[in-house]
């Protein structure tokens, strides 16, 4: 129980998945807009990862490492998430409609979010055993979902604030993220476990 | 003379990641470093010259509906080979970068330059175009990893520069990262004295073709 917490508290703060490991940007700036689509993005990542880690992790564990095949983890891990997407895209749209309405937009940008692929592959670098890699993909995917809802409050009060021309836009939405990026590393001082 | 020109856009008037603002994952975490951001840019510029290469001879053999992972797995491919040179050859740079080097397998600029110019061109074009690119993000990558390393550790390519100033350390860990790119893309912006990029469009964005340009993410 105790290592559970501690990987929860590691994964959301400490070693928040955008905000110290940089994985998941491009979504991170994309999508950051707006409160809601924050959440249905993080809710489509936080299932995505889930399911990927569930799917990849006997892949690696059953197939590739009897057989010394470790090498080729790049591909099939990829290639399975980007199957997988799609199937999970399909399935939704015949049997949850509202679901998919709410997620529809955001799985096929998950295929190619480093975020997904690299939860993956560090779980396996971790030497995680198959159900703490399975929490840790969940807690990484909250931690996701967590920056992103942060990120667009404080975006929405920028869209209001009166900033020099060459800095509109992408450039002031960095420094915002420094900024938040600062506050995070408050966490790394803790002593957890 | 015109594939010339295909190489040259890259490096400063299309440079992908600047100007484009794709990439941005391995730009903001591998650039703590001088030596590791050259690194991971020609490990990126190889593996977008390759998979140029072959999907600009595989355009017409391969099925539309089925073109995204095909690319992708045509790039894992090249991207297992780095992992294999650097391993064998450079292992310190293949230990600092880590998980990273798996991830060019998802770097958007490489997804991008094959949907938007390896599919449409020939073959000698599309090697031109994808070792533009590739430069012109490595340049990238080491100009904003070389601001950090000097700022932040004072020293350059693993030189100390002076003793005499107290590095700032906040510049090589994560907030440097976004707050040097951010001036970075700025101070590019008022240089080419043009407005500066709203939003990620579907235009640049590599993942329009999937999501069929719905263009909610940018919402």
């Amino acid at each position: 129980m105790k290592t559970i917490f501690t990987l929860m508290l590691t994964a959301i703060l400490t070693d928040n998945i955008v905000l110290s490991k940089f994985m998941g940007i491009c979504p991170f700036l994309g999508v950051s807009k707006k409160l809601s689509s924050s959440l249905g993005m993080g809710a489509a990542v936080i299932f995505v990862m889930a399911c990927a880690t569930v799917v990849t992790y006997p892949v690696y564990a059953l197939i590739l490492e009897p057989n010394n095949l470790t090498y080729l983890r790049t591909v099939a891990f990829i290639l399975i998430i980007a199957l997988f997407v799609q199937l999970v895209e399909i399935i939704l749209k015949k049997i949850m409609p509202p679901l998919y309405n709410a997620l529809g937009v955001y799985l096929p940008l998950i295929t190619t979010n480093c975020a997904v692929l690299g939860v993956t592959l560090q779980n396996i670098d971790n030497g995680f055993s198959f159900g703490i890699s399975v929490l840790n993909s969940v807690f990484v995917g909250m931690a996701f979902t967590l920056a992103l809802i942060l990120f667009s409050g404080v975006r929405s009060r920028i869209e209001n604030a009166d900033i020099p021309d060459t800095f509109k836009g992408v450039p002031s939405t960095l420094i915002a993220a420094s900024i938040v990026s600062v506050s995070f590393m408050a966490f790394s001082g803790m002593q957890i476990g | 003379m015109s594939n010339f020109k295909e190489f040259t856009k890259g490096l400063i008037k299309e440079n992908p990641n600047l100007i484009g603002l794709l990439g941005m994952c391995p730009t903001l975490a591998v650039t703590n470093q001088a030596k590791n951001g050259l690194g991971m840019g020609l490990a990126t510029t190889f593996v977008l010259v390759c998979s140029n290469l072959i999907i600009s001879l595989l355009k017409n053999a391969i099925p539309k509906s089925v073109k995204l992972p095909c690319y992708i797995v045509i790039i894992a491919g090249f991207v297992t080979l780095v992992e294999f040179i650097l391993h064998g050859y450079v292992p310190s740079l293949y230990e600092s970068l880590g998980t990273f080097l798996s991830l060019i397998t998802v770097n958007c600029i490489i997804l991008g330059r094959a949907e938007m110019f390896a599919s449409k061109n020939k073959v000698i074009p599309s090697i031109c175009d994808g070792l533009g690119m590739g430069l012109g993000f490595t340049l990238s990558l080491f100009l904003i990893a070389s601001v950090r390393e000097i700022l932040g550790a004072g020293q350059w390519m693993g030189m100390t520069i002076s003793d005499k100033i107290e590095p700032m350390s906040i510049f090589v860990m994560s907030p440097g990262g976004f707050f040097v790119l951010g001036c970075i893309i700025a101070l590019v912006n008022k240089i080419a004295k043009r407005r500066p990029p709203e939003k990620i469009g579907c235009a640049g964005c590599p993942n329009a073709a999937v999501c069929g340009q719905k263009g909610e993410c940018a919402e």
